[in-house]
């Protein structure tokens, strides 16, 4: 028996590891200079804005004071308490988001049918504005938490559901086959083909979901609720603490950067194509 | 890794597509010795292709019976495995896990299913490979991994069809060998489908030749020469004369020198004989 195989060549180790370095430390030099354009833009805004005598109660408005204001409200629970919150709701709609979407969007895959028969009503309910379900929401659920949750989740189920269907309908056919072939029964060709094989558009659905809901979240809690980011910030604004509302802005944007970076790994992480 | 053949039988198979359209054939009988490679030669159309994944249990036929050792065949087993065209392999996975997977499927101690895998790997000689991505072989090796795919779950028969076409003529010539060399000697039956004679003269024992709509089993040939075989060979060229022109008569088409220009079959083998 003969191989013809062609040596594998991969770049030396040291080498691989100076470059993995090298464009680590490019992208956190971006990181910081594109953060210290944006702060510097902020700070200059409010600069020019409160060097007008009219206007000089908003220098609470600016970076400083806001980056002061983050290690107060730490101490005082604030952040701790909306982070829980928010987080807790946004988790809960994802979660519900997921284990609708998901399922849905394989049989949407996998079933003409069931796809033309449900095109046109999904396509409907996912062109309604998701805050425009809150006065239902307010009505058939019993509490705030229970509606801003139905909220989130029904915010995202659409992306989650229509990525896993594209994701499913990018899938090799042969694929079923040769797993059926070698002796696969109908819950593995789900567990072991079809799960790997989607996975990268499931979680890029969730990454999109993620952007939904947490644009979502926000305006949801200004009313009703006593806790999350939103009445935190509806909180400040109404008894004029402007560098704790501001405190607050930088903390969801920070959150949210945190939450679509880590969809980002797991992205990269499923990723099979090449 | 020790495999025993099956005995095959085949008897009044039928198949069509649909309940109003045309048989793919009727009345089918094929039987094949225990350890045999068995050629299946024929023009696009035949139903060669569809008469495999019958074979294989992936399609069910509309009439007629399947029996290995005299059992009846309802469905896909893997003491039957298929080889496809392309060897759709799992681009998540790597080769030792795409080698594998059939041994997951049925519920293998990791132990025992590395034991396997490595033991198919070297048959196929990848063993240097067990952990690189399947994305980054070439065609050749990919094929080479769908073999030790299907040679992991020790199949009583092996089906391909045509698993080596889009190959280059190198690599398909090295793999139609060493696919013949493990079949004998592990002792597995083959039940090759191929549209090109010298892949069946290299390859098998026995030739059938598939023709006509509804397709049916015209003439078949042993293939009595000794291995290992090779294209120059007086021999090898002698039996595809032989099977030429029983094709060509087979399909009403005119004889010998005449012959050459049959689009559907492929005779060209030129370019491997000189090199291979």
């Amino acid at each position: 028996m003969s191989t013809n195989a062609a040596t594998l060549t991969n770049p030396s180790t040291q080498s691989r590891s100076s470059a993995a370095f090298s464009s680590a430390a490019s992208g956190i030099g971006y990181f910081v200079a594109g953060l210290a354009i944006l702060i510097g833009l902020w700070w200059l805004a409010i600069y020019i804005a409160t060097k007008n005598p009219a206007l000089s109660q908003f220098a609470n408005f600016g970076p400083v004071p806001a980056f002061k204001a983050i290690p107060h409200m730490w101490d005082n629970g604030l952040i701790p308490k909306a982070l829980q919150s928010s987080g807790y709701r946004l988790g809960m709609g994802l979660l519900i988001a997921i284990a609708i979407g998901v399922p849905i969007g394989i049989i949407m895959g996998r079933n003409k049918r069931f796809r033309d028969l449900t095109n046109s009503p999904f396509q409907l309910m996912r062109m309604i504005s998701p805050l425009s379900w809150e006065p239902i929401a307010v009505i058939v659920f019993a509490g705030w938490d229970s509606a801003i949750i139905f909220l989130i989740a029904i915010a995202s189920v659409w992306p989650i559901m229509f990525s896993t269907a594209a994701g499913l309908a990018k899938v090799d056919p042969a694929w079923f086959k040769v797993a059926r072939n070698l002796g696969a029964k109908p819950w593995q060709l789900v567990t072991e083909i079809i799960i790997p094989a989607i996975m990268f558009d499931v979680v890029t659905g969730i990454r999109l979901a993620v952007g939904v809901a947490w644009i979502v979240l926000v305006p949801a809690e200004f009313l009703g609720v006593t806790s999350g980011f939103g009445y935190t910030i509806e909180d400040a604004r109404e008894s004029l603490e402007y560098e704790h509302l501001m405190a607050m802005l930088l903390v969801i944007g920070a959150v949210g950067y945190v939450l679509d970076s880590i969809c980002m790994v797991l992205i990269k992480r499923y990723s099979w194509h090449r | 890794m020790s495999i025993r053949g099956v005995e095959i039988n085949i008897h009044g198979l039928g198949y069509r597509y649909s309940t109003r359209g045309n048989p793919t054939f009727t009345n089918l009988q094929l039987q094949s010795r225990r350890g045999e490679a068995l050629a299946i030669i024929g023009r696009s159309g035949c139903g060669k292709s569809t008469l495999l994944h019958i074979i294989a249990g992936l399609n069910r036929p509309t009439e007629g019976v399947i029996e290995f050792d005299g059992k009846k065949v309802d469905g896909p087993s893997s003491r039957w495995v298929m080889m496809f065209q392309a060897p759709h392999l799992y681009p998540w996975m790597k080769v030792s896990q795409n080698v594998g997977v059939g041994l997951k499927f049925a519920g293998w101690p990791e132990k025992e299913k590395a034991e396997r895998v490595a033991e198919a790997l070297r048959l196929v000689e990848l063993q240097d490979y067990a952990e690189v991505s399947v994305q980054d072989l070439s065609g050749g090796q990919q094929q080479r991994v769908a073999l030790a795919r299907s040679l992991v779950m020790e199949p009583e028969l092996l089906l391909l069809d045509e698993p080596f076409s889009a190959l280059d003529a190198f690599t398909r010539s090295s793999l139609q060998r060493d696919v013949r060399s493990i079949a004998k000697k592990l002792g597995f039956n083959l039940i090759i489908v191929t549209h090109d004679i010298d892949e069946a003269i290299l390859m098998a024992d026995r030739a059938v030749i598939m023709a006509g709509a509804p397709g049916k089993i015209v003439t078949e040939f042993e293939v009595p020469l000794p291995d290992p075989r090779q294209r120059q060979d007086p021999a090898v060229q002698a039996m595809r004369s032989r099977l030429m022109d029983a094709f060509h008569s087979a399909a009403g088409k005119p004889t010998g020198a005449d012959a050459h220009g049959e689009e559907d079959v492929d005779t060209d083998s030129e370019s491997v004989t000189q090199h291979a």
